[in-house]
Formats: C-alpha cells, sequence, structure tokens
C-alpha cells in the first residue's frame, strides 16, 4: 500500500480553462490517498474547481495567460488547499451565497464553497496584486483514528 | 438528429415526435460550457421547436455550476415557451451539484432517457 503523502503538492497552472481537468484529477488522486470517501473527494474537486473558475473570470477577466498557484496540502488529519492569483483582488465583504429560491443562471459557486469545505478563508494581497484563499476540508473522524 | 461543433459537449440530437434527446458526453465544465448553452438555445429555437427535451447526462461524469447554469438558462426558456426538460442518467457526481445547488427539486430527474420519455 502506498504511504500517506505528507508533503504539499504544488501546481503552477495558468488562467486557461482547459487547465482544469488537471487540477480537478490530482485533487482527486490526493484525496484518494488520504482516504476521503469518493462523494466528499467530489465536493472537495467541486469546491476547487469553482474556485478556480472565479479567479479565471473575476479576477482574470477570463484571459487565458495568467499565473495562478494551486498549493495542496495533507494536514493530519485533513486536506488544505491554497490558491493565490494576481488579478483582481476580491474583497471578503462583499463575497456571499446567492438566495437559491431566485431561479436564475450563475452565481452558485460561493454556495457551492461554503456548502462542501469546513472552511473558506479569503485573503487581499497586501500590495493590491491578487488574492489568496485558503479552503480547508477535514477528514472523516473515523479516517483519522485509523 | 444533428450534428453539434466539435467543442460542445452535446454531441447528438435525436429528435423523436415533438420531442428531443439531448446526448451530452464529457465534463461539462468552464472549458465548454459557452458551447454548451450555445447548443441548448439553437435547440429552442430550431423549427418548429420541440416540446419535449430529454438532455441524457449517462455520458457526463461532471458538471460544475457553468454547466448548470446553462440548464437553468434552458429551463427558464422553456417554462416560457411551454415546453417541459427532464435530465436522465445522472451519475452520482453530476446529481450531487444538482442536490448541493437544491436545484434538484426544482428539475424533473429520471433514472434514464427512455423512462423520461414516457
Amino acid at each position: 500500500m502506498a504511504a500517506r503523502p505528507d508533503k504539499p503538492l504544488h501546481l503552477h497552472i495558468l488562467s486557461m480553462p482547459s487547465h482544469l481537468p488537471v487540477v480537478r484529477a490530482a485533487v482527486e488522486k490526493l484525496c484518494q490517498q488520504l482516504g476521503f470517501s469518493a462523494e466528499t473527494a467530489g465536493k472537495i474537486i467541486l469546491s476547487v474547481d469553482e474556485a478556480l473558475t472565479n479567479i479565471i473570470r473575476h479576477a482574470y477577466d477570463e484571459k487565458p495567460d495568467k499565473p495562478i498557484e494551486v498549493e495542496l496540502t495533507p494536514l493530519c488529519d485533513a486536506i488544505q488547499i491554497v490558491l493565490r492569483d494576481y488579478g483582481r483582488p476580491v474583497d471578503p465583504s462583499v463575497i456571499r451565497s446567492r438566495d437559491l429560491n431566485d431561479l436564475r443562471p450563475g452565481g452558485l459557486g460561493v454556495h457551492i464553497m461554503t456548502c462542501c469545505m469546513d472552511r473558506i478563508e479569503y485573503r487581499p494581497v497586501e500590495d493590491g496584486a491578487g488574492t489568496v484563499l485558503t479552503m480547508t476540508k477535514r477528514l472523516p473522524k473515523k479516517n483519522h483514528e485509523e | 438528429m444533428s450534428k453539434q461543433p466539435e467543442k460542445s459537449p452535446v454531441k447528438e440530437i435525436v429528435r423523436k415526435d415533438q420531442a428531443a434527446i439531448v446526448k451530452v458526453v464529457g465534463d461539462v465544465d468552464l472549458n465548454c460550457s459557452v458551447e454548451f448553452q450555445q447548443s441548448l438555445m439553437e435547440l429552442l429555437d430550431s423549427s418548429p421547436p420541440p416540446k419535449k427535451i430529454v438532455i441524457d447526462l449517462t455520458g457526463v461524469p461532471y458538471m460544475d455550476s457553468s454547466g448548470v447554469a446553462s440548464l437553468v438558462k434552458l429551463l427558464s426558456r422553456t417554462r416560457k415557451s411551454g415546453a417541459t426538460i427532464c435530465l436522465a442518467g445522472l451519475c452520482q457526481r453530476v446529481r450531487s451539484v444538482f442536490e448541493i445547488t437544491r436545484l434538484d427539486s426544482v428539475f424533473k430527474v429520471c433514472a434514464n432517457s427512455e423512462e423520461a420519455l414516457k
């Protein structure tokens, strides 16, 4: 049986949609190795994908050649995902889920991330160049104790 | 039957009486959601427009909120036109996106396209 990963995995991608499946595959593999169920892994993958989609659309206005750094860190009882962009900074005070009773396309990404992850933190970088988004998902207790 | 642009995840549309079965294949994400929505809107604008649209997602292992948004737009337009829409063949991962966004109670969901056509 392969050893449990304990070092961070760094991916440097560009803000192009064709890079999203590559990140999804990496997140899925790491989640499997850490012992997340397929269902929870699916939610983590979806959250990372939605966050990257928001970066591409809103921080970089869909320009496809901008850098995004992805750091996937196995913790003893969780996975931590850090996404760093260098685009338009996010104001954490204006990020919120929308009313799901309002049937309209779009605006679901923040709700998905909030619903699927245990912790989400947006931190604008001090010099105004971009945002650091940190998301954490804990392993179920029984996996942690095994 | 109509063929779709290469980048669209809509690979085939089969017309059957007044219904249209839309076969979608592959991940539906930001990479192809514009083309996905375009294919769906072209179907609605076709002549004669279908009275019932079955979105066959059997071949879709993954969908993000941009794909869901395309289906919400289709639903909004079909409600105005009086047509009905049904999603068929969702795998657990795709079904989960609709559950998280609470859209599983908004869309009619069937096990497969045969059931959806009944």
